[in-house]
């Protein structure tokens, strides 16, 4: 069916091969998974010079054909052939660093010997230049004797040459047979090295060196004292962003909601189809859409920190901090990311070698406070804690926030060291990484990493978030309450609620959160698309909107039971997507339905400790 | 401390054998190569990996950085290449300073 040829991108990481495959098939991507794994199949279409259509296939980068993680073992197992769900590619493009040849062709090497058609491309050329270094690609090309091509995928160069050379190696190649055993392919790793070394020294004609401008920004980077500082210099600046920044966005969205939801109730009768669309649908979903400013933003800024090369930097400077809690400092991109969402952040310990190693990193993920989580801070926060100031500059509603997501670190940090030396048991991992030379982030890759976040994020608040708040105001609205009862209360879902609050009575959360609970548990922020759309069926006189919910929120909860609230937010594994994805990377319930566990005991406890604490204190 | 009794015993050794130190105690910045490495002492994983980032008898290496005063991990030039490994690692690979 499909006729077009399969060509593998392959190479080590840090080769640049992202860029190049950005830069070969634009937009025109997909993103999908390999059957199994979650390991993310990015595959995309271009053109040959002569018309014909190319599938390319970006494999995760690896260093070796033997896997020391799942993506890793994607990679080995498509060229193989053996991957489930994908054909054995036609050809291989395999991304080398002109500037680290001696170790990027040993990999190089192992995959010329697999006998697939190659094309080598010789990429960030540039930048190997601009070290002093001067090669000679036709060498390269006869001593390792396949195509080389030089490339600059940043700026597009030897893109044309490289499409050429494919087109060639196609036509010609057509050898769809391996080598007879791929174990003969796992040549001593040292051996290999060897002749990588002497094949990179052959082609390099001449080296000047040059102090590299990577390692002066490492000397500040990674200065014992000046490298932390900056580190968290960076991260009070992306969080400190995610608030200023999302400011008038949001008003533009709150806007655009308020208009629709006023359009939309003017033109439609009054009735069940009219409540359901403005109070159901608009109310629900666009308090959760609100937020996509500020996962937009934060997301910005993790895309950056990693395609400048600095995201290893701070691994490396937080090695020492996680090794107290039995982590390395691998584990911290993957937390990193999770402030974001944990879906992306526990995929991204695909990277992280030992098992224990990563299974911990996965179970404390959802503990960093999410983008998810601050729809609902945010809303509890301005309605119930006073807009005092603490100190010149520092107010206590920022106080509290900041107090959230300490006490997502703490207990993560906790629950590591917990974990590490009960469920997770195992010698202490190591924490080996290369260091890839600093770049300019490319404008275009963040926003194609942007837009794929983005979509996500949309499809959940148009489907999971639209599906619960829609099947909400359906129970909540039915069966119609005499007049002198409230609609919250008498409904099916007022009922169900009532059922819940007698288990959470205890903790100081009374009915409407009790009825906010359930469809938290599909996704966090749809706690507030619930209260939303619970109040606006209460009061339908009145238009859905922010201001007016956290108005509503005062009346009717008192400080101990928003605490309590807060607190269970901070702990509760609400999340349907974190739990599914974490099924996945563990392939099987026992560790999602472990996660859920601890989590739900860990929330309860805390949000009924705060909140007789502050009943104590008589807050 | 442990640099001192370290010069101490290079000057001891340097008469009868070429010295030789580990990546963990040599000086910031001075160039070398990799002598040996301790493969036993490593885990199966962790000698595949070094490996592979190009750790070799016979590399060019110098230690670029060392994170946090004390215990962190430290950044190394190995090859054309700059690599974080743990101090436990670090010193099971052993290396001759190169004069000059």
């Amino acid at each position: 069916m499909n006729a077009a040829p399969l060509v593998a991108l392959v190479g080590n990481p840090n080769a640049g091969k992202s860029a190049l495959f950005n830069a070969l098939t634009g937009a025109r991507q997909k993103v999908g998974n390999y059957p199994g794994v979650t390991v993310e199949r990015h595959s995309g279409r271009l053109a040959l010079p002569d018309g014909r259509p190319v599938e390319l296939v970006d494999l995760p980068g690896a260093y070796s054909l033997e896997p020391s993680s799942p993506d890793e073992r994607v990679t080995r197992d498509v060229v193989t052939g053996t991957q489930d769900g994908e054909r054995l590619p036609d050809a291989l493009v395999v991304v080398v660093d002109a500037a680290n040849l001696d170790n990027h062709l040993r990999f190089t090497l192992q995959l010329i010997a697999l006998g697939l058609p190659v094309v080598v491309a010789l990429n960030m050329f540039d930048l190997a230049e601009r070290d002093g270094l001067i090669l000679d690609p036709e060498r390269l090309a006869r001593d390792l004797g396949v195509p080389v091509v030089p490339t600059v995928a940043v700026r597009r160069r030897g893109l044309d040459d490289l499409k050429a050379r494919l087109g060639d190696v196609l036509a010609h190649g057509g050898v769809k047979q391996l080598r007879p055993s791929d174990g003969s392919v796992q040549d001593d790793i040292a051996t290999l090295q060897r002749r990588a070394r002497a094949i990179a020294v052959a082609a390099t004609v001449s080296e000047t060196p040059t102090r590299r401008w990577s390692h002066m920004l490492d000397a500040v980077a990674l200065h014992p004292i000046a490298g932390p500082i900056l580190l968290f210099a960076l991260l009070f600046v992306m969080f400190q962003a995610v608030f200023a920044w999302s400011e008038a966005p949001i008003g533009w969205i709150e806007a655009g909601i308020a208009w629709l939801s006023t359009a939309v109730g003017g033109a439609l009768p009054d009735g069940f189809i009219r409540s359901l669309f403005v109070d159901g649908l608009i109310a629900g979903v666009g308090a959760v859409v609100v937020f996509l400013p500020q996962i937009l933003i934060l997301f910005t800024f993790i895309l950056v920190l990693e395609a400048s090369g600095y995201m290893v930097r701070a691994a490396f400077l937080m090695d020492r901090v996680m090794a107290q809690v039995g982590l390395s400092g691998r584990a911290f991109i993957p937390l990193l990311s999770s402030f974001a969402c944990a879906v992306p952040g526990i995929m991204a310990t695909r990277t992280i070698d030992d098992e224990k190693d990563r299974l911990t990193t996965i179970l404390i993920a959802p503990l960093m406070t999410c983008s998810a989580r601050l729809p609902v801070y945010t809303l509890v926060i301005g309605a119930l804690i006073p807009n005092t100031k603490v100190l010149p500059l520092i107010g206590l509603q920022g106080l509290v926030m900041f107090g959230l997501y300490v006490l997502g670190i703490v207990g993560a940090f906790v629950a590591a060291l917990v974990l590490r030396r009960t469920v997770t048991k195992g010698a202490s991992s190591g924490f080996m990484m290369e260091m890839p030379k600093y770049q300019w982030p490319r404008l275009g890759d963040v926003l194609i990493g942007l837009w794929s976040r983005a979509l996500i994020f949309l499809k959940r608040a148009g489907t999971t978030i639209a599906m619960t708040v829609m099947l909400l105001w359906v129970l909540a609205s039915y069966p119609v309450a005499p007049a002198e009862q409230k609609q919250s209360e008498y409904s099916i879902a007022g009922r169900i609620a009532s059922g819940i609050e007698v288990v959470v009575k205890p903790i100081g959360f009374n009915h409407d959160i009790a009825l906010a609970l359930l469809p938290a548990m599909a996704a966090r922020e749809a706690a507030v698309g619930a209260i939303a759309t619970v109040y606006a069926i209460d009061n339908p006189d009145q238009v859905a909107g922010e201001t007016k919910l956290a108005d509503r929120l005062r009346g009717r909860w008192s400080l101990p039971t928003a605490l309590a609230f807060l607190m269970w937010f901070v702990f509760a594994p609400q999340c349907i997507s974190t739990i599914a994805v974490t099924r996945r990377e563990t392939n099987g319930w026992k560790w999602p339905a472990f996660m859920v566990g601890y989590l739900f005991v860990l929330a309860y406890v805390a949000a009924g400790a705060t909140y007789w604490a502050a009943i104590g204190l008589g807050l | 401390m442990a640099t001192v009794i370290d010069n101490q015993s290079q000057r001891f050794y340097a008469a009868i054998v070429p010295p030789l130190l580990s990546l963990e105690s040599l000086p910031h910045r001075q160039r070398a190569t990799v002598a040996e490495i301790a493969w036993t002492s490593l885990s199966v994983p962790e000698a595949r990996r070094l490996r592979e980032l190009g750790f070799d008898e016979g590399v060019g290496v110098e230690v670029l950085h060392r994170a946090t005063l004390g215990k962190g991990p430290i950044a190394c030039r190995i090859g054309r290449m700059t690599v974080a490994i743990r101090r436990a690692v670090a010193g099971a690979i052993h290396v001759s300073p190169v004069a000059g």
